[in-house]
């Protein structure tokens, strides 16, 4: 067994309970690996982000300034916790991040931090305004999708041989299921504001969602994959409890997607089962999701693979697929004092879990704090 | 004779059938073993469909028609065993067992 005791920086250390970020799950899975024995780095963008105050999981944590801030603003809140942490691994984990990171992977590079993420090219083949096109090639159903850029569109969509109920979707994220011409120019309006355009809008496909998540290494295989059924939602259609399966239809679609991209890192890939028994593909997200702790759960841990990957490691001969293994979400309230929520709010992070010598938080703030100020 | 009653739950607790609900569908066919033999059952009658995620409780006559379908039993002879065991006429008896076969194929999508 390789030891890996690096410095991992983590973000998406959003948790709320109707639409929880990957980060917390991804370091969780890592704490539970013997074989990690280094420091997590938990790094989000709101001081309620609860990662950033969960020392079981993280020994440091920081807010970055929101990508929108731009790459000098992220480098240089970056650059900075870097200079007190020694980051040697990052691990995006929200699909907003993952155009900039990709477009600074040169400057991580420079610093010496090691990752695994798609190209642009992969990252722009999986959007979803370019999905239908790649499930043909991959030979998989897809429901339609269309950019649209005016409201206006609601009212006259049967003229195009649209429908309600249909979904109305952001660029990154975001999805709602309208029923009628107002309903949808309200939910166009709100994404719209929230992420910008295009908005998209999908035929609804009425069925079972099923998910994968999976790590790829570029050459177009998929590593360690693990499948999940949704079995509660929340109102945000976010999985609150789900169960391992094993499909090998699922399984041959999403390794006919990858193949198809050579994805390189983790993803998720997200079908409805529709009422005839067809999967639909819905979405590829560029990033581990937020049920990511169901791996551990079934003995393929993926992020410790991830980084096995990133470091060049042998990857171990991973268990068979362990159906009928369930998670079942909760909410937790965590105690916060207030010089640690102080900490994050003037300093722009802090430190969890004490190392012997200077604090490494205490030099890395005030950049950092510099940096988030930037954010909108 | 042991007392007849064949039930399977849905989560949602949607009793399909009992003694209590006769029905008169005889056009269901037997799904197929080896599409059952991929459930995952216990001896406490909860069964799990490893590809689907779906899961289902059956009672102790169902388990056991689950069991003989499973090794590919022929109808009739899956009949003449459960007639033997079971006090209950001939034709209720095929009609339970075919409806009960039916939604088994629904569960495992046959």
């Amino acid at each position: 067994m390789n030891s890996i005791d690096l410095t991992v920086a983590i973000t998406g250390m959003n948790a709320r309970a109707d639409n929880p970020g990957p980060g917390v799950a991804v370091a969780r899975c890592l704490r539970d690996a013997p074989e990690f024995t280094g420091r997590i780095i938990g790094l989000g963008y709101d001081a309620l982000d609860p990662g950033l105050y969960l020392r079981e999981y993280c020994d440091s944590a920081y807010l970055l300034p929101y990508p929108s801030a731009g790459d000098e603003a992220f480098m240089s809140s970056l650059r900075a916790i870097h200079d007190s942490e020694k980051i040697d691994i990052i691990l995006p984990c929200l699909d907003a991040e993952l155009p900039g990171m990709v477009r600074l992977t040169p400057q991580f590079d420079e610093l010496g931090i090691r990752y695994l993420l798609p190209t642009p090219e992969q990252l722009r083949l999986r959007n979803k305004d370019r999905l239908p096109e790649l499930a043909r090639h991959a030979g998989i159903h897809c429901p339609e999708i269309k950019s649209v850029t005016h409201s206006g569109f609601f009212y006259q969509c049967q003229e195009e041989g649209w429908s309600y109920p249909m979904v109305v979707k952001g660029l990154f994220y975001g999805a709602h299921i309208v029923h009628s011409a107002d309903e949808a120019a309200d939910a166009f309006r709100e994404i719209a504001a929230e992420w910008g355009y295009p908005v998209l809008v999908q035929r609804l496909v009425e069925g079972e969602e099923y998910n994968l998540t999976a790590v790829c290494d570029g050459s177009g295989s998929m590593l360690g994959e693990v499948m999940m059924k949704k079995m509660a939602v929340t109102d945000k259609g976010k999985a609150w409890s789900g169960v391992s399966i094993f499909d090998q239809t699922l399984y041959d679609a999403s390794a006919a997607l990858i193949r198809a991209i050579n994805w390189r890192g983790p993803l998720e890939v997200e079908v409805m089962r529709d009422n005839t028994g067809h999967y639909q593909l819905i979405e590829i997200n560029p990033r581990f999701p937020a049920w990511i702790y169901l791996s551990a759960g079934v003995g393929r841990n993926l992020p410790l693979m991830l980084l096995q990957l990133i470091l060049g490691q042998e990857i171990a001969a991973i268990p068979a697929a362990r159906p009928g293994v369930l998670f079942i979400r909760h909410a937790l309230e965590n105690i916060v004092q207030q010089s640690e929520f102080e900490a994050v709010i003037m300093n722009g992070g802090q430190q969890l879990n004490p190392v012997p010598g200077p604090s490494p938080a205490a030099t890395a703030n005030e950049a950092s704090r510099q940096a988030t100020r930037n954010k909108p | 004779m042991a007392y007849y009653r064949v039930s399977l739950f849905t989560s949602s607790g949607v009793v399909f059938m009992d003694e209590h609900k006769q029905h008169d569908n005889h056009s269901a066919v037997l799904p197929s073993a080896q599409a059952l033999r991929r459930l995952a059952i216990s001896e406490s009658g909860f069964v799990f469909d490893p590809m689907s995620g779906h899961h289902f409780t059956v009672n102790e006559t169902g388990l056991e028609i689950l069991r003989h379908l499973q090794k590919d039993q022929d109808l009739a002879e899956l009949l003449a065993l459960l007639g033997q065991e079971y006090s209950v006429g001939t034709r209720e008896l095929e009609r339970d067992v075919l409806e009960f076969a039916g939604m088994l194929r629904k569960f495992v999508g046959d």
